[in-house]
């Protein structure tokens, strides 16, 4: 089991993935039924690359990075099934102890919300340094003056002085560079970044993607950028992967899906972001209806139920994986296959 | 900090004030006196007792006297101990009910704290029910029917522990046990209760993130704040504790000071009532001060102010 050396992928566009997740379904079980939050998932990131995760809330984006670190509590959650690759080894079927050795060490995760998500009851310094102490057995100086390097990295000023208070002590914004810096301290090859920006403020945003960018670009990490925003992917990823009712519905590189997106969900998610370049029309663009109840999934397409363009066929069956080019790929009955 | 701790007890002074004279009212309307017995006191008799505990002077005066005395440390005399003052008999009973309620804390704290996390780290597992079972018995059971069960099985069954009485360590295993163990369950409710509070947080997701194990997800991450509702509990539970349980130190023949709360009040033992209703109290004023203040340590974002 400590074989680490990196194992080729059998997949050719996959060949210098960092982590590749195939097939990956989280489900759990809720008042009698089963919910299908994940349901065959299946992509991966590249070295220095940064995949965007776009979908609505429920779409299943999260936990599928939960499950990728197997950080889902289960119950009320099944163990996720399906497989992810790692440095050659496959994170589902690891014992407890050696994922525990990867999380925050060579896959690190970030959060929504860094109000809730530092612990308010401990210092800073304490946070921060118990990942070196874990993971690399560093000393508790050598460990601080590695704290305080990192925290001066990721824009934080005085840190030798702040990193002695507590959470409550810094903004939302400054919390979120405490928890990145907090995921980057052991440099690992994976940042999960769970809308790293979403309670934030606009201007706060920007310059958070902006660190995350430059870090990333410096050490060479792999980002997986989980938003609903795709304003956030459009200046920030390399792909992007639309996820919908716990499935992908579209997945390309950025600039092919913004300019031909293929599926009526990803039109639809273009449609509804607020253009500053067109004038405006008085009215909002959105999606009609809401969101599927995961444990009450239409039958075909899980989208037809809203989509503009639904037949028949869309109702009974779910519709192929279409390849529109090399690497853009589409579910949608609709979609023009090329490449 | 220690200003603001001089500060806290110094106004715990008008509370105590207004405890006094509500005590000391509450005392006094009570139908009956120190000296009405089935027995006829003479006349004079009962003139010569009156002016001996100033009980001849209007209430007003006897109050202002109280106070007086009470500045000075001096809790008066008992009527029904007539060679004793308050004070030496709160001063012998003290001592063990102290020595009991200290055995009783270690053992509450250490089974309720241990059973709460199991129940809230396991929740909804054998060993969470189990915990959870043990508790709501300890909760339900009275200490007169805890009490003699462990005389009869640890004293007199396997001969391990003397029955009753009062000399070196053997005796208060057993009473401290058995008042020990309904805080137990109380605490372990608490403490579930907390944790799970905790457990869900996202912070507790950021710490398994990170890599660390399950021991220092709990003992470092969860357990401040998850303790949090103990420590409230904790300030009042401390306090009667400390005054003593009548029930529990009269199975066990233990010459503490709990007893007296009841006895002193059928004896309208004025001064005796007095005196322990307050040392009660001022144990209840201080800890809870007390959990103010481990409440500002565990919790930063609370400023002690």
């Amino acid at each position: 089991m400590s074989d680490t050396t990196t194992e080729p992928s059998p997949t050719g566009d996959a060949a210098e993935a960092v982590l590749t997740i195939r097939d990956l379904r989280t489900f759990f079980q809720t008042d009698g039924h089963v919910v299908k939050a994940v349901d065959g998932v299946s992509f991966s990131v590249r070295r220095g690359e940064t995949l965007g995760v776009v979908g609505e809330s429920g779409s299943g984006k999260s936990v599928a990075c939960l499950s990728a670190l197997r950080l889902v509590p289960s119950p009320p959650a099944f163990h996720p099934s399906g497989e992810i690759r790692f440095q050659g080894r496959d994170l589902l079927r690891l014992p407890e102890q050696e994922i525990e050795a990867l999380r925050g060490n060579r896959l690190a995760m970030i959060f929504q919300d860094p109000m809730t998500s530092l612990n308010p009851y401990l210092r800073v310094a304490r946070q921060l340094t118990e990942v070196l102490e874990v993971h690399r057995g560093a000393t508790p100086a050598a460990a601080r003056q590695e704290a305080i390097a990192m925290l001066e990295r990721v824009g934080i000023p005085d840190a030798g002085r702040r990193i002695d208070q507590y959470p409550h002590q810094f903004s939302g914004g400054m919390r979120q560079r405490v928890m990145i810096a907090m995921a980057l301290l052991c440099q690992p090859e994976v940042l999960l970044a769970d809308e790293p920006t979403t309670a934030l403020d606009v201007t706060v945003q920007a310059q958070i993607l902006e660190l995350i960018a430059e870090l990333q670009a410096s050490l060479g990490t792999a980002v997986v950028l989980v938003t609903h925003d795709l304003g956030v992917v459009a200046g920030t990823a390399d792909r992007v992967v639309v996820m919908y009712a716990g499935r992908i519905v579209e997945e390309g590189p950025t600039g092919e899906l913004f300019a031909d997106p293929q599926h009526p969900y990803t039109r639809g998610l273009l449609a509804s972001m607020p253009r500053i370049d067109t004038p405006p029309t008085g009215h909002l663009e959105a999606i009609a209806g809401l969101p599927p109840d995961l444990g009450h999934l239409p039958t075909g397409c899980a989208f037809h139920p809203r989509c503009p363009l639904a037949s028949d066929r869309c109702r009974r069956e779910e519709p192929p994986v279409v390849a529109v080019s090399a690497e853009h790929r589409a579910a949608c009955f609709e979609a023009e296959a090329g490449g | 900090m220690i200003g603001s701790i001089l500060r806290r007890l110094l106004e715990l002074v008008p509370t105590i004030l207004v405890i006094v004279l509500a005590s000391f009212a509450l005392v006094r309307l009570a139908p009956g006196s120190p000296f009405s017995s089935e027995k006829e006191i003479p006349p004079e008799v009962r003139r010569q007792l009156d002016a001996k505990y100033g009980f001849d002077k209007p209430l007003p005066v006897q109050f202002l006297r109280y106070l007086g005395n009470l500045a000075r440390g001096d809790l008066g005399l008992s009527t029904k101990y007539p060679q004793r003052t308050v004070n030496e008999i709160i001063a012998a009973g003290f001592p063990v009910t102290l020595t009991l309620a200290a055995v009783a804390l270690v053992w509450s704290l250490l089974v309720g704290i241990t059973a709460g996390i199991i129940g809230a780290v396991r929740q909804n597992t054998v060993w969470d029910h189990a915990a959870m079972a043990a508790a709501l018995v300890g909760i339900s059971i009275p200490s007169f029917v805890l009490g003699p069960l462990l005389v009869l099985v640890v004293s007199l069954r396997w001969h391990l522990l003397p029955p009753a009485g009062w000399g070196d360590w053997r005796h208060v295993i057993l009473p401290g046990l058995t008042l020990g163990t309904i805080y137990a369950a109380s605490i372990a409710r608490l403490t579930r209760g907390g944790m799970l509070e905790v457990v869900r947080s996202d912070f507790i997701r950021t710490a398994r993130a990170k890599g660390l194990s399950e021991r220092l997800v709990i003992w470092r991450h969860m357990l401040k704040g998850g303790l949090l509702p103990v420590v409230s509990y904790l300030g009042p539970a401390i306090a009667s504790m400390l005054t003593g349980s009548v029930v529990v130190e009269k199975i066990f023949n233990v010459p503490g000071i709990g007893p007296y709360f009841v006895d002193a009040a059928f004896n309208r033992d004025y001064f005796l009532v007095m005196g322990i209703v307050l040392l009660y109290a001022f144990f209840l004023l201080v800890m809870n001060l007390v959990v103010d203040i481990t409440y500002s340590l565990l919790d930063p974002r609370i400023e002690s102010s």
